[in-house]
């Protein structure tokens, strides 16, 4: 799937809901289901500190693809880490450098990618497409 | 104490945020504003604004008597022996910082012969507690290490108390300074202030209180306590924000050296030396901000005009019906349980990052505060990424307590 069809779907997935717990609650949900980094990358290496909850982040390049792990010590981050991942991993460097995240708008969680939220989201998404690029060289 | 005729005075509290009512209980952060302190501050840009000390003219006066006269609340306020004790800052952060850079100046030059600080105990150490704000650490860590100097800790035990007989121990290594917050702005201990400030006394020390969490809830009288600083941030007293105090002993203030230069500060100046102007004036460089600090007096005197013994009894049955309410939820563990706390509780719940448990109870109109609080060391202390902190005002209401409680339950409920 391409990056444009994993988003829609994972806006009409928030989409059945029309009520902020319902959706906090699928977002939470995702969340628990995201222990995706392995443990040998879970730690200061790979940390991303935000002054409220810490991101680890780990990529690679598999075929000309970027497969990304993450992980965080909050759930409703790694809730939104989960949703990035999905949507990001296993496509190639340009596709993720040529993505649009307006779907984080749509689904009502923009508010955590804010910088005011230091949660470490915001740095997790530059660090990602920093990799992206990275990576694009030996693509 | 009417409750409902006070709330009419905060406009702010008055709202909705996500289709909820606003349950604001970040008050150690700051605190909401009384329409009166909004006009003082209005009716000072409408008719009264001028820069002071300058001018001859009308208006200069004006502001300049406003401000005094300010200064001269602010005295009395907190019972200082004369007004040129008071120094207005920024804030409680600004105060520190004025401290730790004059103490620091060139390096134990400060030290000037045959004043009363050349009896202070040199080379710098300067003794903190395990529970300080950063406010009141990392100004004195940088201090002693850019002059040499050394930093002393006092530890407190698992309820947030702190080992007055470790704190003698450290007493006996001489430090020249002790610097303790009168409340903790993370676990709500009351510390003893007064029984710390005639210890550090017998051992020569200076002690400097950091008010910025009593000076809203506690009756505070310099003189009593026989301090030798003490310093409050206006905004957590319901003042505006850009507005704090220094207040300093006579025999120090005159002593240390000025910590900004230029504006009001000087005496005489010419391209070869300045001598610097009086107290308070030699801590005061630049244009200060007059309209903070008439807002702040009119702050003081809201405070004063409501019963200080009731409103302190009003916060107190808040705080225990949130404590008490909050015990009965499943894994939950206080963070700060000394016997005697003021103003705030901080909690964690097993499993719940407060991170998440403060995202979600925001989208049900709570205010609170979720992180380190500007406290790292404490979290390390307790091993902890953050607490969950809930701040009361005297405008709080116990059914704000209960709302605030009840979002607690459902968002652990949904995090579980």
């Amino acid at each position: 799937m391409t990056i444009k069809e994993i988003q829609s779907q994972i806006i009409e997935e928030f989409s059945m809901f029309d009520d902020w717990m319902d959706r906090y609650a699928l977002l939470i949900e995702m969340g628990k289901e995201c222990p995706i980094i392995d443990d040998q990358y879970r730690n200061d290496q790979y940390l991303i500190n935000g002054c409220q909850s810490r991101v680890w982040l780990h990529a690679e390049l598999k075929e000309g693809k970027v497969y990304y792990t993450a992980d965080s010590d909050a759930v409703i981050t790694k809730g939104i880490i989960y949703l990035l991942i999905k949507v990001f991993s296993g496509q190639t460097p340009q596709d993720i450098l040529a993505a649009d995240l307006s779907f984080l708008d749509e689904i009502g969680l923009k508010e955590h990618l804010s910088p005011t939220r230091s949660n470490g989201l915001l740095s997790m998404l530059k660090q990602m497409l920093l990799y992206a690029e990275a990576l694009s060289g030996n693509a | 104490m009417d409750l409902n005729e006070i709330r009419r005075q905060f406009p702010v509290l008055d709202q909705q945020v996500y289709g909820k009512p606003l349950v604001y209980l970040d008050n150690a952060a700051t605190t909401q504003k009384p329409l009166c302190v909004i006009d003082r501050e209005r009716d000072y840009y409408l008719h009264e604004n001028c820069n002071i000390h300058r001018g001859v003219h009308y208006l200069s006066q004006m502001a300049t008597e406003a401000y005094e006269q300010a200064r001269r609340t602010v005295a009395r306020f907190i019972n200082a022996k004369e007004s040129h004790e008071i120094v207005f800052t920024r804030g409680t952060t600004e105060s520190l910082n004025l401290l730790a850079t004059s103490f620091g100046t060139e390096s134990g030059k400060w030290k000037v012969e045959n004043s009363p600080l050349s009896t202070l105990h040199s080379p710098l150490k300067v003794l903190v507690t395990a529970m300080e704000h950063h406010s009141n650490l990392v100004p004195w860590q940088q201090m002693v290490q850019r002059c040499g100097g050394t930093l002393l800790v006092a530890p407190m035990d698992d309820r947030g108390v702190l080992d007055l007989q470790a704190y003698e121990e450290l007493l006996k290594q001489e430090p020249t300074i002790v610097a303790i917050a009168h409340v903790s702005n993370t676990l709500a201990t009351v510390n003893p202030i007064k029984e710390m400030i005639r210890m550090a006394h017998q051992y020569g020390a200076l002690a400097v209180i950091d008010g910025a969490q009593s000076i809203a809830h506690i009756p505070v009288d310099v003189q009593e306590l026989d301090c030798d600083f003490f310093v409050f941030s206006g905004h957590k007293m319901y003042a505006p924000m850009g507005i704090g105090c220094l207040y300093g002993k006579t025999e120090w203030l005159e002593q240390l050296p000025p910590y900004q230069f230029g504006g009001e500060m000087v005496d005489r100046v010419s391209f070869e030396r300045t001598t610097f102007n009086k107290l308070p004036f030699k801590f005061e460089a630049g244009t200060p901000n007059v309209g903070a600090a008439l807002g702040l007096e009119t702050a003081i005197h809201f405070i004063e005009s409501l019963d200080r013994r009731e409103v302190a009894a009003h916060e107190e049955t808040l705080l225990r019906a949130a404590i008490d309410r909050l015990s009965a939820i499943e894994g939950m563990r206080f963070i700060g349980e000394a016997p005697e706390r003021s103003g705030l509780v901080s909690f964690i719940i097993d499993g719940i990052h407060p991170y998440d448990l403060g995202t979600i109870i925001d989208k049900m109109g709570v205010a609170v505060r979720t992180g380190h609080h500007c406290a790292e060391p404490v979290m390390t202390r307790f091993g902890i990424p953050g607490t969950v902190r809930a701040s009361f005002a005297l405008y709080n209401t116990l059914d704000e307590v209960e709302t605030f409680v009840k979002a607690v339950n459902r968002a652990a409920t949904m995090l579980r």
